[in-house]
């Protein structure tokens, strides 16, 4: 591998090659026009979060010699996550890069048409980073936190505040809503 | 006036800048549209009726699956695979139950394979028979041929219920084994199916193979090339249908698929036919196994006995630390999930390799310069399930 690629830096973790994220598109190419490997069929494409960095994680195989999996890994730090996009070597990186763009928010440079691909846009954050806190994850309702209540769980103050705020809201629009007289 | 082929040619040629002189349009179909299997648009540009370019939109149905996933234990996102493709929930437990043995190292006892073997085989019945009706649904033949497939499909769902206890979300393989053994009788009430498919296949295929409109909507008609389908991940038997020699049943020989004899049937054009009949061969095929594995499963056990105790403390479960990545081929291609384990009960990272999802893919590079009503049955061709899709 070395001797092919001059000034590579490759690391074997897990059964996979780990890469820099310049040597990716080589190695790929590589990969599928030699008669050795002959590795022509990109299986997957996985965003990893790992706290410390991103990785995106290719699974090739081969349809011909029928051998597989090589596993190729590219590690990235999380606020700078930049990727070349391998949509040029093999067609089925396009929706599986935008899928992992979109989840975890790796970029692929060179991508032909990198949007989001399952939420919508305009959409903030990247659900699939370990960090990510879903926007109802401490949304309790005034009925809930009665019932907790009831059942002595404590329940802490800013919730319990959040909670009457939305009851109150809520009458606040029955309030305003016309009856239907006023109709 | 009669017209000579030539003649009518140069007419045509003459008028060809006028045809081209028409303004484009952008049509949405969907995300409501009985025509795409479920809440899925198609953003496509027109010109008379011709498709000019065709944008797929998805997540309509997305939920986060994988983000669930990670956040359970290992068996308690069992039961939500089913949810992926909800035609095929016996492939979706298989390919996950294989990916968490991959990553834990787990023994499986014989008989239990046999049985998975033989509700995967099922399965694609299932979705063949039903993907088959749908395709003519697309075409204009509305309903009656779904009716006749959902008549066979009802026959194996009535044996996916007795087994497993529920028709669709069958949720029945464990991590070493299946949930429980076939009660009595069944075994001989598969066989009884098996035995009868066959003809069911006959009139099926006597009423549709050579039937002149079905050639002349499908032939030539969303052909994919031999070269895109490689390169563009596309599996299953929309691969196959290219003449794609790859059928993970095959390389991989997973669970025991290397001791039965099948064949792969292989498509030459790669059009909307080819898919059809590939599905069709491929159910004469899967009957083939279903056959061998009736006549040989064994009896024993049906669950590594390890993992038993399993199902009332799942969060006992830790898989060593490490990565697996577990696929069958499922009937719409290949089904993988790649998993992380941090030695906690949780995955630390659970991905989904959807098949219709990728797929979907090539879907706009078929459909330019065919008419809507052609990109409709391309869309049929392909077989997505919305479930899986979005995930």
């Amino acid at each position: 591998m070395e001797e092919r690629f001059p000034g590579i830096q490759v690391q074997i973790v897990n059964q996979g090659l780990v890469l820099k994220p310049g040597d990716l598109i080589r190695v790929a190419e590589f990969l599928k026009e030699s008669e050795e490997f002959k590795l022509n069929y990109l299986s997957l494409i996985t965003g990893v979060d790992y706290l410390e960095h991103l990785e995106s994680v290719y699974h090739l195989y081969s349809i011909d010699l029928r051998t597989g999996p090589v596993v190729l890994k590219v590690r990235v730090p999380r606020d700078n996550a930049r990727i070349p996009s391998l949509v040029s070597v093999f067609r089925g990186a396009e929706f599986q890069e935008r899928e992992a763009y979109d989840m975890m928010g790796i970029v692929y440079e060179g991508h032909p048409d990198l949007r989001r691909i399952f939420m919508w846009e305009g959409f903030e954050g990247f659900p699939l980073r370990k960090d990510y806190i879903p926007e109802d994850d401490d949304v309790l309702e005034w009925e809930d936190v009665e019932w907790l209540e009831r059942h002595n769980v404590k329940v802490p103050e800013d919730l319990k505040e959040h909670a009457r705020r939305l009851k109150e809201a809520g009458k606040e629009a029955r309030a305003q809503k016309p009856t239907e007289k006023e109709v | 006036m009669t017209m000579t082929i030539e003649a009518a040619d140069k007419t045509f040629e003459a008028y060809d800048p006028v045809l081209r002189d028409t303004e484009t349009l952008e049509v949405n179909l969907g995300p409501q549209h009985p025509s795409t299997h479920g809440v899925f648009r198609m953003n496509v540009k027109l010109e008379g009726e011709t498709v000019l370019s065709l944008k797929p939109v998805m997540g309509y149905l997305h939920r986060n699956h994988e983000q669930i996933a990670e956040n359970m234990s290992y068996l308690g996102s069992m039961p939500y695979t089913d949810r992926l493709d909800y035609f095929n929930s016996m492939s979706n437990n298989f390919a996950y139950a294989l990916a968490v043995e991959k990553l834990a190292a787990i023994e499986v006892p014989e008989r239990a394979r046999y049985i998975r073997v033989i509700m995967a085989e099922l399965t694609r019945l299932v979705n063949h028979v039903s993907v088959i009706g749908f395709l003519l649904n697309d075409l204009g033949a509305f309903f009656t041929p779904v009716l006749y497939a959902f008549r066979e499909r009802e026959k194996i769902l009535d044996i996916f219920e007795e087994v497993a206890g529920s028709r669709m979300m069958c949720n029945y393989f464990r991590f070493g084994g299946v949930k429980r053994d076939f009660p009595a009788g069944v075994l001989d009430r598969i066989r009884k199916i098996v035995g009868v498919f066959p003809k069911f296949l006959e009139e099926f295929e006597g009423l549709l193979t050579q039937n002149e409109i079905l050639c002349l909507r499908c032939q030539r008609v969303g052909v994919l090339p031999y070269d895109l389908a490689v390169s563009a991940s596309i599996t299953g038997p929309m691969a196959r249908a290219s003449g794609v020699n790859y059928d993970i049943r095959k390389i991989d020989g997973y669970s025991i698929y290397n001791r039965f004899k099948f064949r792969v049937p292989l498509g030459t054009v790669g059009d909307v036919y080819d898919r059809y009949m590939i599905r069709v061969l491929e159910m004469h095929e899967s009957l083939k196994i279903l056959e061998q594995a009736l006549k040989e499963i064994p009896e024993g056990p049906v669950l590594n006995p390890k993992f038993s105790a399993l199902a009332k403390a799942p969060r006992n479960f830790k898989p060593p630390k490490g990565e697996a990545y577990g696929r069958v081929e499922a009937p719409k291609g290949e089904l993988g999930f790649y998993l992380v384990s941090d030695g906690t009960p949780q995955p630390w990272r659970y991905h989904v390799r959807a098949p219709s999802f990728i797929n979907l893919t090539v879907l706009e590079d078929l459909c330019i310069g065919h008419k809507v009503a052609d990109a409709v049955i391309i869309l049929g061709s392909i077989d997505i399930v919305l479930g899986e899709v979005d995930h």
